[in-house]
């Protein structure tokens, strides 16, 4: 028995060390390995390009990771990884030195209330959602709904969506003290099964278990996105420090090709950055854009 | 020397085998004793950041209920105060549950009960949390909201979910514990003419009763750090618990927030904060526990 | 019927009582998880490749890396386990230190996964190198089920009369010839129950993993047998999503349009492979034990 198990060890101990040496010699492990973590919003988009792009360049093992933006952000900056995706600017994150990082656009996505599907409101003006986000409308029937408490879903604290609709819809003022959650997903499932619920996701989560709720009367699509007349609209980012790896600008370069701007971004709701015919900066400012990008 | 003087003289077969299994077993120890302490050791200088680099006061961040990270304020009363109330509901009905079940299979049923209970039992500890936090999504929380009131999240909801997910390990464990207890000790006591509830209340719990407390300790523990379904029923409000409303907890605030802070600033110290008040807490709970048992020991 | 008696009888009836209601909230739970979900098995959900945004994606991947992990983990954590099981059981003097170190390692149990997965991160990923990898999260597993896994194997250890002990010493055995022949044969049960509820956890959890051995997959070869491999999937090194990863994913940031079938489909598979898992473990287990004795 013991022979046999020494046996057993022996061969696996050689095979293992013959391995290694083949693994070695035949230069695989030559491949420069490039790491993305960060926005788990941008996660499923970015994974979905990845075998297109290796296929082109064998050299290179990618590996995208989620963690949140603010976990890309500063793995960044401390040059564990090569890119870090975000989904607000660097510039709106305390304690982040934005000046050494380079943004790369990837994407824009918009951001839609959701309501629980069976509540009978269809449009909010923009005082409304504010009212509802920083508590001062408490009943769906002082916006023309039936007698029913609302309740409010908040996003966490520092998310990119909270951030662009903070930005957007808040202006500054405090939100209310409520529910957080920090996820497209959980949000979805809470207001999918709460009734008089109310929250606000990224336009490609959106599917038939919520209700979206016009703004102004105006629906959110890409078409009224790119003009800003959708206002609730954020940035997908990737940064890398200044000067990266050749590979990482590849990849950047590579999601910010035709290839996926014109039929990935599409499929998955995004909105590319190439139709975009405004832009807006750290502060919120939007301005047209100036020529082609 | 001699070969045979050699044998006779030298260290026996039998000691270097001692050795042998003495630097082995010992080696573990002092492996897990060096990761148990290079985890602590970086809690403590992640934790205390805050308090030394950031200037918040540790008093202010223990016993302040307002938890603003966006306006620097850092008071985790609240989350402390609902985590240790979910945690002992959760443990204290989950108690009387895992006793029974422990109580019915060894002592009352016939032992090919306890192989088939046993292991569907052990089946929900592999359950995810996100499951778990789903089925209180769409089961629990709806049911709380129906008899309760108010929006059903909450404390009840969480304790619920809780409930169901440290049951599972506390009674596998309980149930061995029982199973422990020496077989003649039962028959002695069922000698001497006592009742079967007399002899598992005088005899088998009280001789079980460290297991029941490891169990009891190892299920709380669970459910202290348990993070992603809590999330999802207790409506991860940063404020004082109540009845009716949504609350948080330290793990679920801790959650929510990692992944959107960036290392080093005063909001990510505070997530590592409140692990360091978490482990604190845990390490007063064992404390007290030891102290319970060796009082009667 | 004396008082005693009837106390007795009516004891058992309550006792029977509870535990019939516990039988029926773990079959409720079964029911909710395995009902919604069994229907969306299939062959084809089993053997193929996840989706990023499509429909008909299945969990191939994810399945084995679930098994390898659990291998992984066990591999490590059970011989470090037991071996400080055994110290403190057999070797060790009662004292402060063994005291303290028991504390510690109890207290382990209730730090929250995302923390120790953040240690993982921070410790293993960034500055030990390792990446995201299975060795990563297996390592993070290993000091999730530390706490378990000694505390149950001290306690079986400690179990076996030392009646056992005393008679292999007598023989003139070496201590730790009786520990391996004797005590260890004894107290297997005990152990393997710790063994299979941690694996079960490391089959349940995913906060601890997302930082750790990662949330994606990359496209592994199932012929490269070589561990060192790169691509083989057998490589230790690469990131790999399990099924209990998988299945948080895709309810948090899932942009599939069957995430919820998947999710369930998942959660029934998953809840189908500990069971599988557990009878093996307790049948292997049964063997060995049977096999010891004689």
């Amino acid at each position: 028995m013991k022979k046999i198990i020494a046996f057993v060890l022996c061969t696996l101990g050689i095979a293992l060390v013959w391995g290694a040496w083949e693994a070695h010699t035949s230069g695989q492990l030559k491949q420069t390995k490039i790491t993305n973590v960060g926005s788990t919003a941008l996660q499923p988009l970015t994974e979905a390009a990845v075998p297109g792009f290796l296929k082109k360049n064998s050299q290179i093992s990618l590996t995208v990771q989620g963690g949140g933006s603010g976990t890309g952000i500063s793995q960044v900056q401390a040059g564990a990884v090569d890119i870090g995706s975000s989904d607000v600017f660097a510039e709106q994150k305390a304690g982040v030195q934005a000046g050494q990082l380079k943004d790369h656009i990837i994407a824009v996505s918009g951001i839609v209330p959701i309501v629980n599907p069976n509540l009978p409101v269809r449009n909010l003006t923009s005082q409304q959602l504010r009212d509802i986000f920083t508590g001062r409308i408490k009943n769906w029937q002082v916006v023309g709904g039936p007698d029913l408490a609302i309740t409010v879903i908040n996003r966490a604290e520092g998310s990119g969506t909270r951030v662009a609709f903070e930005q957007v819809i808040l202006k500054g003022r405090p939100a209310m003290v409520t529910q957080e959650q920090d996820s497209n997903g959980t949000v979805k499932q809470i207001v999918a099964n709460t009734p008089g619920a109310i929250s606000y996701v990224s336009l490609p989560y959106v599917n038939q278990s919520v209700k979206t709720i016009k703004l102004n009367g105006i629906t959110a699509n890409s078409k009224n996105i790119i003009t800003n007349k959708w206002p609730l609209w954020s940035y997908e980012h990737m940064y890398t420090q200044k000067h990266a790896k050749k590979e990482a600008n590849q990849f950047i370069t590579y999601m910010q090709s035709p290839v996926i701007q014109k039929k990935l971004i599409k499929k998955a709701h995004y909105v590319s950055v190439h139709d975009m015919e405004v832009q807006r900066d750290a502060n919120g400012k939007v301005t047209p854009m100036k020529g082609e990008n | 020397m001699k070969n045979w003087e050699k044998y006779l003289m030298g260290p026996s077969k039998e000691r270097t085998q001692e050795r042998v299994g003495r630097g082995i077993t010992g080696l573990s120890i002092l492996m897990i004793g060096l990761l148990v302490g290079i985890i602590l050791l970086f809690l403590v200088g992640k934790g205390s950041q805050l308090f030394l680099k950031d200037g918040v006061s540790f008093q202010e961040f223990i016993f302040k209920t307002v938890w603003a990270p966006g306006n620097e304020v850092y008071g985790a009363a609240s989350m402390i105060i609902t985590s240790l109330l979910v945690t002992m509901v959760a443990g204290l009905i989950a108690l009387p549950f895992a006793l029974a079940v422990g109580v019915a299979v060894t002592e009352i049923l016939p032992p090919i009960t306890k192989k088939i209970i046993q292991p569907i039992i052990e089946l929900l500890v592999g359950i995810p949390s996100v499951v778990y936090g789903l089925i209180g999504l769409t089961v629990v929380v709806p049911i709380v909201r129906q008899l309760v009131g108010g929006t059903g999240f909450g404390i009840i909801a969480a304790s619920v979910v809780l409930f169901l997910m440290i049951m599972p390990t506390i009674t596998s464990m309980i149930i061995d514990a029982f199973q422990a207890v020496d077989q003649d000790q039962r028959r002695a006591s069922a000698g001497l003419g006592a009742t079967r509830w007399q002899t598992i209340t005088r005899i088998v719990i009280p001789a079980a009763k460290g297991g029941i407390l490891t169990a009891l300790i190892f299920g709380m523990a669970r459910a202290f750090g348990e993070a992603l379904a809590v999330q999802m029923v207790i409506g991860n409000a940063a404020i004082m618990p109540s009845i009716q409303g949504s609350a948080a907890t330290i793990t679920s605030v801790l959650t929510t927030g990692m992944g959107n802070t960036i290392l080093g600033t005063p909001a990510n110290d505070a997530l590592w904060s409140l692990a360091l008040i978490l482990l604190g807490m845990s390490l007063v709970f064992n404390l007290l526990m030891h102290f319970v048992t060796r009082k009667e020991a | 019927m004396t008082k005693a008696e009837r106390i007795d009888r009516i004891a058992t009836i309550l006792i029977l009582l509870l535990a019939l209601a516990v039988v029926g909230l773990v079959i409720t739970v079964l029911g909710l998880i395995l009902i919604p979900g069994i229907s969306h098995i299939s062959w084809h959900f089993l053997t193929s490749s996840s989706q990023s945004f499509e429909t008909g994606g299945g969990i191939f991947d994810q399945l084995f890396n679930s098994f390898y992990l659990v291998v992984l983990t066990l591999l490590i954590s059970v011989p470090l386990a037991l071996g400080a099981a055994i110290y403190l059981n057999e070797y060790a003097k009662q004292n402060w230190f063994t005291d303290s170190l028991r504390l510690a390692i109890e207290v382990l149990s209730s730090l929250p996964s995302i923390v120790i997965g953040l240690f993982g991160y921070l410790v293993f990923v960034l500055k030990w190198g390792l990446d995201f990898s299975l060795l990563a999260g297996a390592l993070v597993l290993t000091i999730l089920n530390l706490p378990l896994l000694t505390r149950t194997s001290e306690t079986a250890l400690s179990q076996v009369p030392n009646l056992q002990r005393q008679a292999g010493l007598g023989l003139g055995m070496a201590k730790w010839q009786v520990i391996l022949k004797i005590v260890l044969p004894a107290a297997l049960p005990g152990i393997l129950t710790g063994a299979i509820l941690s694996a079960g956890r490391i089959f349940g959890e995913a906060a601890a993993l997302i930082y750790t051995a990662g949330q994606s997959t990359i496209t592994v070869n199932y012929q490269d047998w070589n561990p060192f491999s790169p691509t083989s999937f057998l490589n230790p090194m690469r990131p790999a999503e399990t099924l209990a990863v998988h299945i948080w994913k895709l309810n948090t940031e899932g942009l599939i349009p069957d995430a919820s079938a998947v999710s369930s489909g998942a959660a029934a598979v998953l809840v189908l492979t500990i069971l599988l898992f557990n009878l093996g473990a307790r049948l292997i287990g049964h063997l060995i034990s049977k096999r010891l004795e004689k």
